[in-house]
């Protein structure tokens, strides 16, 4: 797109809700989807007199996300006060972290978009907890600038996760949240689903254009309302070239204006201006009197880091060192969340055949996941049936096309694979009866057996056809092996 | 007879009479004096006398009965209650009805008490005199044309005149100590963290504290007992043992008790001479109880009064944020439309501009001003630092001595209308009572004598965190070798 040498600084905030049971300073359900008004509590609805209570599974929560991404855990955290007036907003204030965020300082591998081969790490400043707000909700039907309130989602626990500006492309960011997602969904912190809104991100972006010898940087924007990855990196693909594009035209700048705020426009594929220019907003801050500072003693710390296990990007690497998987292969798997990995693993290390098992996952499991609509947790065909069938056609028991047929039959009943097998009228088949066969079908098909003896080897293919026609429960590879040890080849 | 909680129980128990008996006499006295002294904000009559006729049932079913049984408790308006409007004295709130009740209340409740009503105050807590209620001022009923106090001005002076033995306040930066004093009753400040704050309304959450205000110690020292402990819903509740605050009074004998003397305070030029020579004679009653006067300084006593009236407006501004009038509470009639900042700023000035007082604005807008960007470190942090450097004052003295003893207020109560348009003058009212709210102590205010105008005198005793019980032992003591603690206003008349 462009006559200069330009690079993309992009930065991104990413709020993400905490799956705690209640709410972040009282008891109430934090679960989505409750009608209006519904989940709420004196404490949530900020009435007077009502006092906040810390939750601590929240705290708990928050510590593993930030070990997870490298953070450092500070010895001592605390609240403070975020002051502004909105009417979703019932205190008049948010209880959010200022400057003791619970993680800081940590960072996130990601997967080079252009390299794949290559790893960048992604610095990230802070993940500070806080309190969400509740939802305005403006009715249009009406016609009347009506707004409702509701306030389920006041108080509920938030994790923001501010990255450094090193993110470079659309690309980029849609990988940094999706291994972000990945950890988090992993760890069960979060469910991070953008549509429910408990992954919300705002990206910064400008680009520094080299430009007479000398770097030149936008007017930087801030870009939200963005509801999917998808969105995340179209609204990110359009931003950096209208920046290019209006830098062409007007030659602004940085110094020239401070930072707008745009909004992403889904429908329309464009970002449109919300906020000319960013107010400079006092939020006042100040340390929450009616919280304590909360000390996380070094051995808490050390505690829930020894509980994380292995993270995703741990399991990605040993999957290609120890299944010899290939980069693909194994981020297919991973990107399928802890189940699907163990489930692998077993199906794996049943068959003896790593790359048969993951074949068979990427292909006739996820697919029937897929149609069915299930998870693979309540996956009919077990981790120790697929393993052993697989381990049959490892064996050179069953083909193919025949332990397809024992998986379909597995998926309708519940059996043993070798009740699967027995019903299906699979039997091992002798090999003198596959010689009797074989020498049958060249009996009939000389010319088949010219051919071979000319040269073209694959001409047995038709025969191996015509033999399971015959018999359904030959094997093709020995039928192969059969015709051309009669032949003489 | 309504002035001893103890006589009271002693009553009913021995069958003299009833607990409808007593609060029908409490309502009485309350509407013989209410026209006068204006001391509370909302009488719950019917309530009140159904909640006897349960006491009554259930000692006439020999069930057994809580520490208040019968006795009508009167509340303090910033106290949720969830049968009663909270209004805090402000037009803000002046229909909310809370749905439910502070753990105060509740514990009341617990203890078979009748509520009574709610009192009277400054507005949110705001003033030292009651003269800021949007409700009209409350008067002393020692001398109508005077205030008796503030904030827990009605708390105090519905004691005063007779209504009720007991009576709950809170004192952010000496609400029940002042009032108490000017009223001539015993008025205690416990620890922070002593009693819950839940339900409180907030005004600096950091120094407010819920106590006891009643004519006798061994009467506020059985409130207390019904609203201490520790509460898991508020987070700066103190997770300690509660001893048994009525067990150690009924003697005068202090030996081995050091009571440290405020040097600064004594020396104060804007100190009352006959406050002065209550606080003097209140030592040598000590001295003749057996204790040993020490002289003791905190050198940053003159920092109190300016380091609180940054920490509380700085918290009172955030606190009262949510009074928008968005979700409850006062809202405009008036919104401007066309508004440049546009209709909802428009809504949220008007709502607050209507149900604000002046007070309260002043005070917002300190404490806003105070947290604003720049200002944040001259002002609010340098007062946190000086708070600290407060606190470390009283754990020096207490090194030295067990209790500390001086002044309540700088003055008897003051006439209406006198210091209400001088800000600066009012704050002065808290000169010697902030530094208890600010290091968190528990302190006790306790008649000490009359001036000439006969009007009440009010001596202070401070003690060190969690020490409720060395401060009524020695408040205790006091009051059994003086009678300041007996002596009553004339009895109200509908005259005036
Ligand atoms: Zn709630």
């Amino acid at each position: 797109m462009s006559k200069h040498e330009i690079t993309t600084i992009i930065g991104l905030e990413v709020h993400v809700q905490l799956k705690t049971k209640t709410k972040l300073f009282c008891s109430c359900s934090a679960a989505f989807g409750a009608p209006p008004n519904t989940q709420v509590c004196p404490v949530c609805l900020g009435l007077p007199g009502a006092l906040p209570v810390m939750n601590e599974e929240a705290i708990e929560l928050a510590i593993r996300a930030g070990l997870a991404i490298n953070c450092s855990i500070p010895p001592m955290t605390k609240w403070d006060r975020k002051q502004y007036f909105y009417p979703d907003l019932p205190k008049g204030y948010q209880i959010s972290q200022f400057d003791l965020p619970i993680c800081a300082d940590g960072y996130l591998e990601i997967t080079d978009p252009e390299d794949p081969d290559s790893i960048r790490h992604i610095g990230i400043i802070r993940a500070h907890l806080e309190e969400d707000a509740g939802k305005s909700m403006h009715d249009e039907q009406t016609g009347k600038s009506d707004t409702r309130i509701d306030l389920n989602r006041c108080g509920t626990p938030l994790l923001e996760i501010v990255s450094q500006p090193d993110l470079r492309s659309a690309a980029e960011v849609k990988e940094y949240l999706t291994q972000l997602k990945l950890i988090l969904t992993h760890l069960d912190v979060s469910d991070c689903e953008m549509q429910e809104g408990s992954l919300r991100v705002d990206a910064n972006v400008n680009l520094h254009i080299r430009f007479d010898g000398k770097k030149i940087a936008t007017p930087i924007v801030e870009v939200k309302n963005m509801n999917s990855f998808r969105a995340v990196e179209r609204a990110l693909e359009y931003e950096i070239e209208r920046q290019y594009a209006d830098w062409e035209v007007d030659g602004l700048t940085i110094e020239d204006n401070p930072k707008t705020t745009r909004g992403w426009d889904d429908v329309k594929e464009r970002t449109f201006v919300q906020r000319e220019k960013e107010e400079s907003a006092d939020y006042r801050y100040f340390p929450d009197p009616d919280l304590l500072p909360i000390r996380i003693p070094a051995e808490r710390v050390e505690e829930l880091r020894q509980s994380l296990g292995e993270l995703p990007r741990e399991t990605f690497a040993r999957l290609q060192s120890q299944h010899g998987l290939k980069p693909y292969d194994a981020d297919v798997i991973v990107n399928q969340g802890p189940a699907m990995i163990a489930y692998y693993e077993r199906v794996s290390e049943l068959s003896g055949d790593a790359k048969r098992a993951s074949s068979w996952i990427q292909q006739d499991v996820m697919r029937t996941l897929k149609d069915r609509d299930v998870s693979i947790d309540d996956f009919l065909v077990t981790s120790v049936q697929l393993g052993e069938l697989l381990k049959r056609v490892s064996d050179g028991q069953l083909d193919n096309t025949r332990a397809r047929d024992v998986f379909s039959y597995l998926l309708e009943k519940e059996s043993t694979v070798e009740q699967a097998i027995a019903a299906l009228g699979i039997e091992q088949v002798d090999s003198s009866e596959i010689d009797a066969l074989c020498q049958a079908l060249l009996d009939a098909n000389p010319a088949v057996v010219d051919d071979v003896r000319g040269g073209k080897v694959q001409a047995v293919g038709s025969l191996i056809g015509q033999a399971k026609k015959k018999n359904p429960n030959a094997n093709p590879q020995q039928v192969r092996e059969t015709l051309l040890r009669l032949i003489g080849k | 007879m309504l002035d001893s909680a103890a006589e009271l129980l002693r009553l009913q128990e021995n069958g003299d009479l009833t607990a409808v008996e007593i609060t029908e006499k409490s309502l009485s006295a309350i509407e013989s004096s209410e026209k006068s002294i204006n001391a509370f904000t909302h009488v719950a009559a019917e309530k009140a006398i159904e909640t006897a006729r349960r006491v009554d049932a259930k000692r006439a079913a020999g069930e057994p009965l809580g520490p208040l049984a019968g006795i009508p408790v009167a509340v303090k308006d910033v106290l949720c209650t969830s049968d009663m409007p909270t209004t805090c004295s402000s037009r803000m709130l002046k229909d909310f009805l809370p749905p439910y009740d502070a753990t105060v209340v509740e514990k009341l409740r617990v203890a078979d008490a009748v509520i009574i009503g709610k009192t009277n105050m400054d507005e949110f807590a705001m003033g030292a005199s009651t003269e800021t209620s949007a409700f009209g001022v409350t008067r002393n009923p020692w001398d109508t044309d005077r205030t008796p106090g503030g904030s827990s001005g009605g708390a105090a002076a519905c004691v005063a005149a007779g209504n009720v033995p007991l009576s709950l306040g809170s004192d952010t930066g000496g609400s029940i100590r002042q009032p108490a004093a000017f009223c001539g009753i015993t008025g205690l400040k416990p620890t922070y963290g002593r009693v819950s704050r839940y339900g409180l309304v907030a005004f600096a959450s950091s120094l407010d504290q819920v106590g006891p205000m009643a004519w006798s110690v061994p009467d506020v020292a059985l409130l207390l007992q019904a609203i201490a402990g520790f509460e898991p819903r508020d987070s700066t509740s103190l997770n300690q043992y509660v001893p048994n605050y009525s067990e150690i009074l009924q003697t005068t004998d202090l030996r081995g008790l050091k009571i440290g003397i405020l040097s600064e305070s004594s020396e104060t030029e804007a100190l009352d001479p006959a406050i002065r020579k209550a606080v003097q004679d209140a030592g040598e009653v000590f001295r003749s109880c057996g204790a040993e006067l020490v002289e003791v300084n905190l050198p940053h006593s003159e920092y109190w009064v300016p380091t609180y009236y940054v920490i509380a407006p700085c918290e009172a501004s955030s606190n009262l944020s949510r009074y928008d009038g968005a979700h409850y509470g006062h809202r405009t009639e008036s919104i401007d439309t066309g508004s440049e900042h546009g209709p909802l700023v428009s809504a949220y000035c008007r709502s607050r501009d209507e149900g604000f007082g002046a007070e309260v604005k002043r005070r917002i807008m300190v404490g806003t001003y105070a947290l604003s960007e720049g200002y944040a470190d001259k002002y609010y942090n340098q007062a946190l630092k000086v708070r600290r450097l407060i606190k470390g004052d009283f754990d020096n003295a207490f090194t030295q001595c067990d209790l500390l003893l001086g002044p309540v207020t700088p003055s008897p109560a003051f006439r209406i209308g006198e210091k209400v348009d001088d800000p600066i003058q009012m704050y002065l009212c808290d000169l010697f009572t902030v530094g208890a709210n600010l290091a968190g102590l528990p302190a006790i205010s306790l008649p000490g004598g009359s001036d000439s105008k006969g009007l009440p005198i009010g001596i202070q005793l401070q003690a060190p965190v969690l020490e409720e019980s060395r401060l009524l032992f020695a408040a205790g003591a006091f009051q059994t070798a003086t009678d300041h603690h007996k002596q009553r206003p004339q009895p109200l008349t509908e005259t005036k």
